[in-house]
């Protein structure tokens, strides 16, 4: 569950666990978090949770509300945002995604429509008016916060725990070119940008190179005949690209090569 | 529309005038992806009569899988049953929208019961579901029915649009507001479906009818590629890959693998090669004849 760390002047005042929809910050004692300073508006922001996303509206406060930094209305917090509320500031953290057993976090769950005759927690309607739109929404989706994960003892033993934020550990992909070295277009180069690039000639003889994190890659899209790679024929199947190879698509020439 | 009807019981009469497989070039591919060590993802389709179904599983142990199976299969069959090429070229164009439309909704209701008894009936099956799109080409339209976040995309020209809406949190907040499409990005709530087939005893699909243009893409897949790729890329991969739909299906699924795969990912791929019109009134059916 996503929490936040007061503190002033680099000192920590004390930590707050986001277990309410709705968490008020204010200098009253009203206030889920009370700031004791007269810089802070009585009530002067809330934080509307909704399962794993929890989200900073400044409720029209004297002094504003800043998030990194920048003064905001409406915020969606991300980990580690910093919170500034006068001298006071607020570190969201929101680690769930990170923990052991991630994969389950991202396994699709049904969450069922609200009850209509459930009674609404309390919420939105008692903040300004400042955003009419997010209000109802808020409210609307505190009557579905019943998530109902399939029996969560059979999901625990599901599959091995994922390195869920790192898509690959490769060297970033050098850039790369190809040369024509025969026909109409000979000498010029072509910058190998893009993750999908086409060669040849529309409805004669048309090939693809893939840009992936592991390579370049060249595959046949469409024409009768395959290009050849190296002399070879291409086949239907995606080659890898080494340095220096030469391509023949459409009667042209051309080579391939990673840029210095 | 009396008069046609003694052209029509001929047989082998203007009923195969248009030949929904040669009309449609189609691709389809699915993967368990690169973290998840089976596919809960399931896919169907019937050429002959212009039907596809993508279902994505979910729920413990392999109830998934037995979800999406179920539903992709009876679906298929049920609506194959009931959607006769040959009869239903005598209705009104009109008529053939609501048959499909009343056809559909029947095989998604008879489905969401057979999966709901089954995981009533099996301890190992409670909770199981699964999301939903099922596309029916005819006659130069497209009935559309889907049930939580497994997507219909349409490439058009060189537009890439969402056809289906997704029953879920997120888009829920996106409609209220709530988030922007940039801060939808970095929710965390992604996974969370507020409608599938097989949870309740009764279950309403979204239905809609499109009309088809030649040369249209039509993308059916599973939330596993539309959460690790971006729609731009999408987009980029069907314009680039445009005259070959199998290469098209295979980049998109490695694409998602490539950004992390974390879930199972398909893609069905449908293209519009040619119309594919029903002939109506005695001359179109007369000059249809002698096609």
């Amino acid at each position: 569950m996503a929490k936040l760390i007061l503190s002033v002047d680099g000192q920590v005042l004390k930590e707050h666990t986001l277990s309410k929809e709705r968490t008020l910050i204010g200098r009253k004692p009203h206030n889920d978090i009370q700031i004791d300073n007269l810089a802070v508006s009585g009530e002067h922001a809330a934080i509307i949770t909704i399962l794993n996303d929890s989200f900073i509206e400044d409720l029209g406060s004297t002094n504003g509300t800043l998030v990194n930094g920048k003064p905001i209305k409406k915020h969606f917090l991300q980990n580690n945002d910093v919170v500034e509320i006068g001298k006071h500031k607020l570190k969201y953290f929101n680690d769930a995604p990170q923990q052991a057993g991630a994969a389950d976090f991202e396994k699709t769950m049904i969450i069922r429509s609200p009850v209509k005759a459930a009674p609404p927690p309390a919420t939105a309607p008692g903040a300004p008016a400042q955003a009419p739109a997010p209000a109802p929404a808020a409210s609307a989706d505190a009557g579905m916060s019943r998530t109902i994960p399939p029996s969560p003892e059979v999901r625990a033993a599901a599959p091995p725990p994922p390195q869920p934020t790192a898509p690959q550990d490769h060297a970033p992909l050098r850039d790369a070119a190809i040369q024509v070295l025969s026909g109409a277009a000979a000498g010029r180069t072509l910058d190998l940008t893009k993750n999908l690039t086409t060669i040849g000639k529309p409805g004669l003889q048309v090939a693809v190179i893939t840009k992936r994190p592991n390579g370049y890659f060249i595959t046949h899209v469409e024409g009768t005949t395959f290009p050849s790679l190296n002399g070879t024929s291409l086949g239907a199947t995606a080659h890898p690209l080494g340095d220096h190879d030469m391509i023949e698509i459409a009667g042209v020439k051309m080579e391939f090569f990673y840029k210095p | 529309m009396a008069r046609p009807s003694r052209i029509a019981s001929r047989p082998g009469g203007w009923g195969a005038a248009v030949n929904i497989a040669q009309a449609l070039q189609t691709a389809s591919l699915t993967d368990p992806g690169r973290v998840r060590d089976h596919n809960e993802d399931c896919i169907e389709s019937r050429p002959e009569i212009g039907l596809y179904v993508l279902a994505d599983g979910m729920g413990g142990y392999n109830a998934g899988e037995v979800a999406s199976g179920m539903a992709t299969s009876l679906i298929a069959d049920g609506v194959a049953e009931g959607w006769v090429i040959r009869d239903v070229d005598k209705l009104p164009r009109e008529e053939a929208m609501a048959l499909a439309d009343r056809l559909i909704r029947e095989q998604v209701a008879r489905a969401n019961t057979a999966i709901f008894t089954t995981s009533q009936n099996n301890p190992e099956c409670a909770g199981m579901g699964t999301t939903l799109v099922v596309c029916l080409f005819y006659d130069n339209f497209v009935s559309v029915a889907h049930i939580g976040d497994s997507r219909l995309y349409r490439l058009r020209g060189e537009a890439l649009d969402q056809v289906t809406r997704d029953h879920s949190l997120l888009q829920e907040q996106l409609d209220s507001g709530l988030i922007t499409p940039e801060e939808a990005k970095l929710s965390q709530n992604k996974n969370l479906v507020t409608k599938a087939l097989g949870i309740d005893p009764t279950v309403e699909p979204e239905l809609h009818v499109h009309e088809t243009a030649e040369g249209d893409l039509y993308l059916l897949c599973s939330d596993g590629l539309n959460d690790m790729v971006e729609d731009e890329e999408i987009r980029l991969t069907l314009i680039t890959l445009r005259s070959n739909p199998s290469l098209t299906v295979q980049q998109l699924v490695q694409a998602a693998n490539d950004n992390g795969g974390r879930d199972n990912v398909s893609a069905m791929l449908v293209r519009v090669a040619e119309p594919f019109g029903v002939p109506r009134g005695w001359f179109a059916r007369f000059k249809a004849l002698f096609r």
